[in-house]
């Protein structure tokens, strides 16, 4: 393997124009080889249609795409080194599942002995024995997802993509599949580039996210740190929920910076990034304090007072919904830990929210 | 307890009067037919009252020199215009589907024009434009068949294309471009992805375009000429001189070719048949 440090897809300032609309807007990104990454962003953000333009089935209006150091400008999806899983599988319906996945081998030519060993070795791979001759219809939406990974792996591509793969199967076989494809990716070494707008399945699966918005990256990052750190308000409020201040910067203090509040008063809280030299304060729902007695603050921690608005609960935690004191809306989650804990407050218990400065960070906007 | 349930809304087969109707349009629809077959065994010249069984008109019919060459004439037409009418209307269908260029929707309007405008005018203006280009008559056979060959892919290629554009309707286009993401060129990606999805709208236009030719009338009326007159239209003269059993039996005859070719052809495109094969 040579240069195996250099990132194997390198995207140069590239924007994709559909009309006036830039669906990809002067994107760079380096993406590193035998990662698991994601590109996570709300719908019509541009995120397939950069996926899209790694397959070869759009070009970029400008910019440069090179996979493994090569420029894919004049390459057509059929000469590229990468493999895609469509959202809707595209299995071929007139197929059975042995054929469906040999047909990439069949018509570029491999030899028929090969074919029938590798396809063997595919079905195996994605748990599909004893459905060689099975055709799609009588295959559930798992299987036949199974059948469209197979058939990618099976050319053993350097790359592969996944269009938005889970979204068309339900909660307890998404989990299974999230599994099953981070098991795969480990096991064959190939880099996977999965497009999805579901938060969780991106920080559960990916080893790097980047997440978009209106044709722009916002931020590249691991999951932990794109939800403990995230860089700019959109991407704290996309990827979990988060509490929000207005404030003002009094001053920078190396990584840190002096606000103000009018809610919090003045603190020295972290901020996300060198760049970040104004913006809002952010706090995630699981690392505000609640107490319902009217307690001492404890030292360095900010006491907020409000209202319990509405509980939701899930079983494993409940969200609060509460009202400060001067009307903004926060949420705090608690988690059931403890089968036979008091029930959760009823609305209109007033309460007190303690909120360390650690936990808060000061986002750009 | 009730003794019956109520009627719900779709229960028409247990209202009498409905029933009564579903049985009406049936014998409308089909006692002519079944008339047909049966005098066609008549062993009448007339063909008003029932004498007594006899296999003689079909031997008669076989016997009969022009008929046969009608009928010979007929399926050749038939077979040539199929083909290409299935091709011109596949390609049609396709170029319509899945391009967008400037004037498609004119071509789209002009290319169903065949289906709407009256045959007659149709087979005017076919004899008009074989007149005006002077095309050959003193032709040898089967090559004197061109013009009504021509006027018969005229007619029945739009009802492929409508066929086979329905059909395409339900393709997703995904599909292809999985073909060409494993490695597959275009042509690859059309002879081994979307053809195998357009196969039922192939064989289903073909078979209308088939019969389409077989039966036609009034177009052929005017594109023929002494040495190829098709088989309705030798029937349509055998019948000025009365309508004897022998026309009766080469109708049976023709009855039982068309619902053969579609028992084959629906027979062939099952999709489960194939599946019990491998599986």
């Amino acid at each position: 393997m040579r240069e195996s440090d250099a990132p194997i897809v390198e995207i140069q300032n590239v924007t994709k124009a559909f009309g006036r609309l830039k669906a990809v807007n002067d994107v760079s990104l380096a993406i590193p080889r035998n990662a698991f990454f994601a590109l996570l962003g709300p719908s019509g953000c541009g995120k397939t249609t950069l996926l899209r333009m790694l397959g070869g089935f759009e070009h970029s209006s400008t910019g440069r795409i090179l996979i493994d150091g090569e420029d894919m400008a004049s390459i057509q999806p059929n000469r590229r080194p990468v493999n895609m899983v469509f959202q809707s599988y595209a299995v071929f319906p007139h197929m059975t599942v042995a054929e469906n996945i040999a047909y990439g081998l069949k018509v570029t030519g491999v030899p028929r002995a090969e074919i029938g060993r590798r396809v063997t070795d595919a079905i195996a791979m994605v748990r599909l024995d004893g459905m060689a001759t099975r055709r799609p219809d009588q295959l559930s939406g798992g299987q036949r997802q199974r059948v469209a990974l197979a058939r990618a792996l099976v050319k053993r591509p350097k790359l592969l993509l996944l269009d938005e793969p889970l979204s068309a199967l339900d909660k307890k076989l998404r989990g299974e599949m999230q599994l099953e494809l981070v098991r795969l990716q480990h096991e064959v070494g190939i880099t996977f580039i999965i497009v999805t707008h579901d938060q969780e399945e991106a920080l559960g699966m990916a080893s790097e996210i980047a997440v978009m918005q209106e044709g722009r990256i916002l931020q590249v990052a691991p999951p932990r740190q794109l939800y403990e750190h995230p860089t700019r308000r959109f991407v704290a409020e996309f990827i979990g929920a988060s509490n929000s201040f207005a404030c003002e910067v009094l001053a920078i203090e190396d990584e840190n910076a002096r606000v103000t509040s009018p809610l919090l008063g003045e603190l020295v809280v972290e901020r996300a990034a060198p760049k970040v030299t104004s913006g809002t304060l952010i706090i995630r729902p699981e690392k505000v304090r609640m107490d319902f007695s009217n307690p001492a603050p404890q030292p360095g921690e900010a006491l907020i007072r409000g209202t319990i608005d509405q509980i939701a609960y899930f079983g494993d935690l409940s969200i609060v919904y509460l009202t400060a004191e001067d009307g903004s809306r926060l949420q705090c989650s608690r988690y059931n830990v403890s089968r036979i804990a008091a029930p959760d407050p009823a609305p209109g218990t007033a309460c007190t929210l303690g909120l360390h400065p650690e936990d808060l960070l000061l986002v750009g906007d | 307890m009730l003794g019956r349930s109520p009627l719900g809304p779709l229960e028409y087969t247990r209202r009498l009067w409905l029933r009564s109707w579903l049985a009406a349009v049936f014998v409308f629809l089909y006692a002519p037919i079944v008339i047909l077959v049966v005098f066609s065994f008549n062993d009448s010249r007339r063909n008003i009252v029932w004498q007594g069984f006899t296999t003689e008109y079909y031997v008669r019919a076989a016997e009969n020199a022009s008929l046969i060459e009608a009928f010979t004439n007929s399926l050749l037409i038939a077979f040539v215009s199929t083909i290409l009418s299935t091709i011109i209307g596949a390609l049609l269908a396709l170029g319509l589907w899945r391009f967008r260029f400037p004037g498609r929707a004119a071509l789209d309007g002009a290319a169903a024009l065949p289906i709407v405008i009256p045959e007659i005018c149709m087979g005017v203006a076919l004899l008009v434009f074989f007149n005006r280009v002077g095309w050959p008559t003193a032709m040898p056979w089967p090559l004197n068949l061109a013009p009504i060959i021509i006027g018969h892919v005229a007619f029945s290629f739009p009802f492929v294309a409508v066929v086979v554009r329905a059909r395409m309707a339900g393709f997703d286009r995904s599909l292809e471009e999985a073909s060409k993401d494993l490695g597959a060129s275009e042509w690859q990606t059309f002879w081994n992805v979307t053809v195998p999805f357009m196969k039922p709208g192939l064989i289903a236009g073909s078979l209308l375009a088939m019969t389409l030719s077989l039966d036609d009338f009034v177009i052929t009326f005017f594109t023929s000429g002494p040495g190829t007159l098709t088989f309705p239209v030798q029937i349509y003269s055998m019948v000025r001189f009365g309508a004897t059993p022998e026309v009766n039996a080469a109708s049976t005859v023709l009855i039982a070719v068309t619902v053969l070719l579609t028992v084959i052809a629906v027979r062939w495109q099952r999709p489960d048949k194939e599946a019990a094969k491998l599986g």
